[in-house]
């Protein structure tokens, strides 16, 4: 299994949407073929279509805000004493996270195809909050999915949804959170693909899903690089990019311009939900060495038992509580392109109270699993090193979880 | 030797009426149970379709579901499924029985161990939801090898061209969806309309025997009855749930609504 140079990741996949021949696909049930198949070609068409790429970066740029910022942490730099530590503030953009991006990228592509209504599925609510936000810029009527643990989790981002007229369709199976969000949402699209476009939140799902997520997201990665060569002159010699790893769009989106540069050059870290540190359930697939298996219509590594049943997760954060993780993920694991870390509830707590005590910055539980790894590592590292954290969202939605487990104080002075 | 699902439409044929096709969920609510339910609907079922049953079913409406999260969380395994079968093929021979699921289930077993024990409890099809065509064709050819159909799926989305090579390749039962819904939907095409896609499709190869399943329910089945077989799936969960919820007999209940299915397309 070898990456390859000068091609994009998600089109690296072959015929039959397998990355590395093994990870991805399509399965799905027989109704979704024609929808997926159009869905390809339209996208295929339009991501080489000039007039399609100058649209999305209107968008990007007017609407959701490009570029969010590239900043120094001068104090947390001080505090570790290692490497220095930067951060890609994603959640500048519009609606606080990376989801806008895929989000305004399906109803561009929905509104091409005719479709009136688009649906969506989501766990913390940031893939809800933006889609909703998209679909009412754009003219479509939204629907999201969310399980019920998470709608009570994650309430700032419900009530948002909910302002932007979208409809949100509580999930009750299941462990009531992501995962079954995701199939709720697949299940709403087989029976409504006619009038209906679906927008994966991540980069999961059939191929083209993975593909069009992957594709809207590197849009952090583009600006990134502009940023770096505009910082430093060029990309830094030792550079190590940190990014929280649910379903894996973000951290996708953030590695993807640097795809071929040689990892000692440039290293990616992913860093999955370890889940609370007493338990022994966890959203972290890749950490934990899971075997692969289909969920939601591709083949990756994903928690399950001996007879293929998908296990529950567990994790302070909705947004990566997921069993299974993107295949593109996979095959930058296997590919060995990417090392995979898994960071506990605990752990991403206290690596939110660092940087909230140091920094004028308060990353959401997501990438605050990623800035614990990045700031124990950083202590190891050369003064040259280059850490960047990719910020990718607001800790508003999750003031409710901070205050009941840090105390009031943490969420009043940020 | 025929394989029994084709004896099985040859006779309903002679008998002028489709087949009966009746899903239940393996082990539910039990395993003995689901046991007693399969023995006594054989009576009037022609084809028995059993489901594996996977806590991420993609293409189950509510009724199937609740059948699948009450087996799982009752512990069913695979290996308790294939065992009901076997116990099941020990009273009942020569009942055709089709196994449905999600293809996950099978890859962690591994195809070749899941098809010798399909082969070795006596079952004689296969349908398995997320597994389409081309996708499928490897998987398809094992089956055939160990003479057990592979159900192929078609839906009202199935463009022309794929029905064309779908049914070419398929073995001799295929599965239309009757319409663009998940299991147990309310019918919201007219039964004309579904017949006149059927026949396009059945026009195709005649000799295919082709059942029409999803939202068939005593109400609709009668005027569906030209077709080579009918399934009805989530009406019969429901009715284990309705059963279970009233503290009543699923068995006796479910074999009765069978019966009464039988004598709407007799």
């Amino acid at each position: 299994m070898k990456l390859k140079k000068g091609i994009p990741l998600i089109d690296q996949g072959n015929k039959l949407g397998f990355w590395g021949g093994k990870f991805g696909g399509n399965f799905v049930p027989e109704t979704l073929k024609k929808p997926i198949e159009d869905l390809e070609i339209l996208f295929n068409k339009l991501k080489r279509d000039k007039k399609f790429i100058k649209e999305r970066d209107k968008y990007f740029k007017n609407w959701i805000g490009t570029p969010t910022r590239f900043i120094k942490l001068e104090n947390l730099t001080k505090h570790v004493g290692g490497a220095q530590i930067w951060s890609k503030v994603v959640s500048d953009a519009n609606g606080g996270a990376h989801k806008i991006y895929n989000a305004t990228v399906h109803c561009l592509l929905a509104k091409r195809s005719g479709k009136k209504i688009i649906c969506g599925d989501t766990g913390a609510g940031y893939a809800g909050k933006m889609l909703s936000m998209a679909a009412k810029k754009f003219g479509l009527k939204c629907k999201i999915f969310m399980g019920v643990k998470d709608i009570e989790r994650q309430q700032p981002n419900v009530k948002a949804i909910k302002k932007n007229g979208a409809e949100v369709v509580p999930v009750y199976s299941g462990s009531q959170t992501l995962v079954d969000a995701v199939s709720e949402c697949m299940r709403f699209w087989v029976a409504n693909c006619d009038t209906t476009a679906m927008c994966v939140g991540s980069t999961v799902g059939p191929a083209v899903f993975v593909r069009i997520c992957g594709w809207s997201t590197s849009q952090i990665s583009r600006e990134l690089k502009v940023q770096l060569i505009n910082e430093f002159g060029s990309i830094p010699k030792k550079l190590k990019l940190y990014n929280c790893v649910g379903g894996g769009s973000s951290s996708f989106g953030f590695w993807n311009e640097f795809m071929d540069l040689n990892k000692k050059q440039c290293e990616f870290i992913g860093v999955e939900a370890g889940g609370p540190a007493k338990s022994k359930k966890h959203a972290a697939p890749l950490t934990y060495g899971s075997k692969i298996g289909i969920l939601h219509g591709a083949a990756q590594y994903v928690n399950q038992d001996s007879d293929g049943q998908i296990e529950e997760t567990e994790s302070i954060s909705a947004g990566l509580d997921y069993p299974g993780i993107s295949p593109l993920h996979c095959f930058l694991k296997d590919t060995r392109r990417a090392r995979y870390t898994a960071a506990s509830d605990e752990e991403a707590l206290s690596a939110y109270k660092l940087v909230t005590k140091f920094e004028n910055l308060r990353p959401s539980l997501e990438p605050s699993h990623a800035f614990f790894v990045a700031l124990k590592e950083a202590k190891r590292l050369s003064k040259d090193t280059i850490v960047v954290v990719n910020s990718c969202g607001d800790a508003y939605k999750d003031r409710g979880i901070l205050e009941k487990r840090l105390g009031k104080k943490y969420v009043k002075s940020n | 030797m025929s394989n029994p699902i084709s004896i099985a439409f040859k006779k309903a044929k002679e008998e002028n009426r489709p087949a009966l096709l009746t899903y239940t969920v393996a082990g539910d609510s039990t395993k003995k149970q689901s046991l007693n339910i399969l023995k006594s609907i054989s009576k009037n079922a022609d084809i028995l379709e059993i489901g594996f049953p996977h806590n991420t079913p993609v293409a189950d409406g509510s009724q199937i579901q609740t059948s699948a999260y009450r087996a799982i969380k009752n512990g069913i395994k695979l290996n308790d499924i294939f065992k009901i079968v076997k116990d099941f093929r020990k009273l009942v021979k020569d009942k055709p029985i089709i196994l449905m699921g999600y293809y996950n289930m099978i890859f962690q077993y591994g195809e070749n161990n899941f098809l010798n024990k399909c082969k070795a409890s006596g079952i004689n099809g296969l349908i398995v939801v997320d597994l389409p065509w081309p996708e499928n064709k490897v998987f398809a050819k094992k089956c055939k090898k160990k003479s057990i159909y592979f159900i192929q799926l078609l839906s009202p989305t199935t463009t022309n061209k794929r029905l064309k090579e779908i049914i070419q390749n398929s073995h001799s039962m295929n599965y239309f969806i009757s319409m663009l819904s998940t299991t147990g939907g309310k019918l919201k095409v007219s039964p004309n309309e579904i017949l006149k896609k059927y026949r396009k499709i059945k026009k195709l190869n005649p000799k295919k025997d082709i059942v029409i399943g999803f939202g068939i329910t005593e109400k609709t089945i009668k005027k569906l009855k030209s077709a080579d077989g009918l399934v009805v799936g989530s009406t019969i969960c429901k009715e284990i749930t309705r059963s279970l919820k009233s503290g009543q007999n699923p068995v006796t209940n479910v074999d009765r609504l069978v019966k009464k299915l039988k004598n709407k397309i007799k």
